[in-house]
């Protein structure tokens, strides 16, 4: 099992992915954005960061990299794309998934841990039974998911909503329960064929026991067997 | 060699530009000849108080600074310490008070990016920040946009450069209402044998601008803002802050690194305060050398620049590098590969003289060496402050104190709520602080506590770094000896509480204007009270900053020595948390209360009142408490290790039970009065927990040391109770201490 971790300018998770992918066993590698060769690699990875300083929009100027014009054949081929944090900000911008990410509300950047629900999905980076609860932090400034009424209910009625906030004991607060106020809680979704998943938390930051747990090697494993499976 | 300084002007503009009279003839003497505009204009920054520190020079050679396990003292961008099996830490802190006082967000973002650029030029990957704040009280508008803007401002630029900011504190007090302080703190890690030095050398070597383009923006930063006290101008001067871009930030901090680690680079600088004059002519002195630099040459973000703008500018994000002509196409690679800018301009020369040239003409001509090191050095007049007799003749027990049971309660509750005391959370859910995978302890613990190693790039370690910064301007105010010593302790039993021990410190002095005696004296005397306390523990002082002129309208703030201090666990599993684990544990109390109230939050809260003396502080019991202390988490004694600090014993042990979601019953069975016993501040005070097995091992140990202890009592319950004095329900305690940030800053 090879990942391949994108670095883009101003990307600042990427040694923290390949640190998950360690720890777990598997090679992961830097892929830098000016390359167009994925050949080798069994998933891709686009990690959390301020891409390009984020300064127009994030993930805006970052779809453009030579690197994402490969990625998005990678997903047309099936291949497995998972974008973090700013690597969702960054699939959603290439049109990979739906949807876009607005500021959070309340206006301020959020880093603290949240519980997300495994919901009902197609998504081929998640096993674990619909209604398992993960503690997985996150960490950014926007992060506010948000899509036409159209496109929620086709993510809903596909099962490609993966993870949605809740409170810490697993319910969903009437007013909401996402901290950054996602719609109808939305924390991850994958495409329709669910290859390409893309999340706000931070899965990578839970993987490693000594610093904070280990809920967010379900999303690693999980793709890793999926593929061991295929082979 | 351009005359374009008439003779008769030349004294007048140098007094506007803050020379002093005397100093311009020092100019006059060096030259030989009247300044230009653009010499003139340097050597009135590098002579300003910010970069030359003439006022401080003398007092600060009182500071310890060697150790075995020091590898760069002060004299460098950050000093640097080695920590076992070939692996360094750099760190330095630095204060951004006089920009953040006028724009808070780019005041404070700036702070955060020049220490962090002191940190990488050493050669070492930034790894962590601190931040040491100060603020008027939040029931003023103007303190909360302050407060908001600076978090925001630290935020925003750490968190795009993929820094874990960590740790640090923040206090709220009047004294520093006209005079907000923003304390920054960096570390870095690398290895010994990529510590770099910013040092030109070599004549024929280039020199290489990397980074931004040059503006007007922060012209005189340096001596406009950090060399003077504010008064009600202080809005005009905000086209003299500048502008911070992260992203740049980013992308320089990789491509020097990348530089740096293919041995590309002769040495490496950043621009900081005073810019490229200074950035230059330290380097050209360190090596003792000189420079000839063409200002045509330096990208411009304006247009019609003048030669001193160019030379003084304090645009953000720009570092110089010395490299020999044959790895200029190699490094500027590697620019390019991060999309930076990089330009040669100018060249290394053997005269020893710094020459600015405007493409052919010739605008500034002097000895390099004069602009960083032949600043006068001052021997400021220092008096005894009036205040300070009828402060510490105040005796507070005198004073009418709340008794029972509910008037306590209620005190207790008030104090978890009090801005100084209360949960950070509000501040630092706003700070990446989990980036690079390495904080073993989240923000809120008694000390950042990160393990060392290149994660997910390299090698790993065992090891452990823990960091704290603290200050108590409070203390400092009554007694400055004694406050810098409690700063130097509370800092490092922090450090211990986590199971680090106490290997070196930075700091930043801030206080007011060092050419009146009474200010100058807290000064000397903060710096006397913490070079004692670095002596008595075989601690050293590796970098630091200090930052005068703290003032507004003619008022001084508190003088605010502080501390960053840094210790190294060899096992950083075995680190330890503020936090009770579980029911039945032993709580103990190691070190002893005294009715001491004086300076306390406690008397400010109740009384509203900053009076008496600072706690004592005995240095030798301070070090027996800690070394127990330290021998209990490495024996794996200590379950819990907290220090008593601001609030006292009862605030002490209300954050080990919100922590830990414990409650506890207390007996104290001191003979003092109540409120003594629960909110006196006290030093050399660890509350340890042990379960009931280790209790006795941890008692041999207090004999061991010969300190005082005392058995506190037990977790367990869903109270902290102190048996017939006062009890409160965990929910309480977390309903006033968890939220009070927010709602102290939600008030109108």
């Amino acid at each position: 099992m090879r990942f391949g971790v994108v670095i883009f300018p101003g990307s600042n998770c990427e040694q923290d992915v390949i640190h998950a992918a360690n720890t777990l066993g598997y090679e992961a590698e830097f892929v830098w954005h000016g390359s167009t060769d994925l050949s080798g690699f069994d998933a891709i990875v686009l990690p959390g960061g301020f891409s390009y300083g984020d300064y127009i929009r994030c993930g805006a100027v970052a779809r453009f990299s030579p690197v994402m014009a490969e990625v998005i054949r990678f997903a047309g081929r099936g291949g497995p794309v998972l974008g973090i944090c700013n690597g969702f900000q960054i699939l959603a911008e290439a049109h990979l998934l739906p949807g876009a990410l607005l500021r959070n509300r309340g206006l301020k950047f959020i880093c603290r841990e949240a519980t997300l629900k495994v919901e009902p999905s197609i998504c081929q980076w998640l096993d674990e039974p619909a209604g398992t609860l993960l503690r997985i932090p996150i960490n950014h400034n926007e992060g506010n998911y948000i899509c036409d009424e159209e496109t929620l209910a086709r993510l809903n009625g596909n099962g490609q909503v993966v993870l949605r906030y809740c409170e810490p004991d697993g319910t969903r607060a009437d007013g909401g329960s996402a901290p950054n106020g996602a719609l109808d809680d939305i924390a991850g979704i994958c495409n329709e064929r669910g290859n390409v998943f893309g999340l706000m938390p931070h899965p990578e930051r839970v993987v490693d026991p000594a610093v904070g747990g280990t809920d967010g090697a379900a999303i690693f494993t999980a793709i890793a067997r999926r593929l061991a499976e295929v082979v | 060699m351009r005359d374009d300084l008439k003779p008769e002007l030349a004294p007048k503009l140098a007094v506007e530009l803050g020379l002093k009279p005397d100093e311009y003839e020092k100019v006059v003497a060096i030259l030989g000849r009247t300044p230009s505009l653009t010499e003139l204009y340097m050597y009135s920054l590098m002579w300003s108080e910010h970069c030359s520190y003439k006022h401080s020079r003398k007092a600060l050679r009182m500071f310890p600074t060697e150790g075995d396990h020091v590898l760069q003292g002060p004299g460098e961008n950050a000093g640097v310490i080695g920590v076992g099996d070939g692996w360094a830490l750099a760190f330095k802190m630095e204060s951004h008070n006089h920009p953040s006082a006028i724009e808070p967000y780019q005041g404070a973002a700036t702070g955060v990016g020049g220490i962090i650029r002191d940190i990488f030029t050493m050669g070492a990957r930034p790894i962590a920040s601190l931040n040491s704040l100060r603020f008027g009280t939040l029931d003023k508008p103007r303190q909360r946009y302050l407060f908001e803007g600076a978090v925001a401002g630290i935020g925003g630029y750490g968190n795009c450069l993929g820094v874990p900011t960590v740790g640090g504190e923040v206090y709220f007090d009047e004294a520093y209402e006209g005079n907000c302080l923003i304390n920054a703190m960096s570390l870095g890690l690398m290895r010994e044998e990529n510590l770099t030095s910013a040092t030109a050398s070599g004549a024929g070597n280039l020199v290489l601008l990397i980074g931004s383009t040059t503006g007007r923006d922060g012209i005189g930063g340096a001596s406009t803002l950090a060399s003077q006290e504010f008064d009600e101008k202080a809005e005009d001067k905000r086209p003299s802050v500048q502008v911070g871009d992260p992203f740049e930030e980013k992308l320089l901090i990789e491509a020097c690194l990348e530089l740096l680690d293919e041995k590309l680079l002769v040495g490496l600088g950043d621009l900081g305060a005073a810019g490229l004059t200074s950035s230059a002519s330290e380097m050209a002195s360190r090596g003792g050398v000189g420079l000839d630099i063409d200002v045509t040459k330096i990208p411009a973000r304006e247009d019609a620049m003048k030669p001193f703008e160019f030379m003084v500018s304090e645009s953000q994000e720009r570092m110089l590098a010395v490299l020999v002509p044959e790895n200029l196409d190699a490094a500027q690679a590697v620019c390019e590969k991060w999309g930076l800018r990089s330009t040669v301009i100018g060249t290394v020369t053997d005269t020893g003289r710094f020459v600015v040239r405007e493409g052919d003409e010739i605008v500034a001509d002097m000895p390099a060496a004069t602009l960083a090191h032949d600043a006068p050095i001052y021997d400021p007049a220092k008096t005894r402050p009036a205040y300070l007799d009828e402060v510490q003749a105040f005796d507070p027990t005198m004073l009418d104190h709340p008794d029972g049971e509910d008037a306590l309660g209620d005190v207790l509750l008030a104090l978890l709520a009090s801005p100084n005391i209360c949960s950070r959370r509000w501040i630092w859910q706003q700070y990446d602080h989990q980036v690079m995978l390495n904080t073993v302890v989240l923000p809120g613990g008694d000390a950042a506590v990160l393990r060392i190693g290149d994660t997910g790039r390299g090698a790993m370690t065992t090891r452990g770094v823990a960091v704290s910064s603290d200050c108590n301007g409070r203390y400092c105010y009554l007694d400055p000896y004694v406050g810098a010593q409690i700063a130097f302790a509370e800092a490092a039993r922090n450090v211990v509480c986590s199971g680090g021990h106490p290997a070196a410190i930075t700091d930043c002095l801030n206080f007011g204007n060092p050419e009146k005696p009474e200010v100058f004296w807290t000064f000397h005397e903060s710096v006397r009270g913490l070079s004692d306390a670095c002596r008595a523990f075989g601690v050293p002082v590796i970098s630091g900053n200090v930052s005068f002129y703290n003032e507004s309208f003619g008022s001084p703030i508190y003088p605010t020595p502080t501390v960053g201090m840094v210790g190294v666990l060899d096992d950083v599993s075995k680190h330890c948390t503020m936090s009770f684990k579980s029911e039945g544990d032993v709580i103990f109390l190691l070190g002893e209360t005294e009715n001491e109230i004086g300076g306390s939050e406690y008397l400010k809260l109740t009384h509203g009142i900053v009076s008496g003396r600072p706690p004592v502080l005995d240095l030798d019991l301070e070090q027996a408490v800690q070394a127990t202390v330290l021998d209990a988490i490495e024996a794996g004694i200590a379950r819990s290790a907290h220090d008593c600090s601001e609030g006292g014993l009862a605030v002490t042990l209300a954050e080990c039970c919100i922590a830990g979601g414990l409650g506890a019953d207390i007996h104290l069975e001191d003979d003092l009065p109540a409120y003594a016993s629960l909110f006196s501040e006290s030093q050399s005070r660890i509350v340890v927990t042990t379960t009931p097995d280790d209790a006795e091992r941890l008692v041999a140990l207090a004999i061991a040391y010969e300190i005082p202890y005392t058995v506190l009592g037990t977790v367990g319950g869903e109270s902290l109770s102190f048996e017939g004095v006062a009890g409160l329900t965990l929910a309480n305690l977390r309903r006033a201490w968890e939220p009070a940030l927010e709602k102290a800053l939600a008030a109108e």
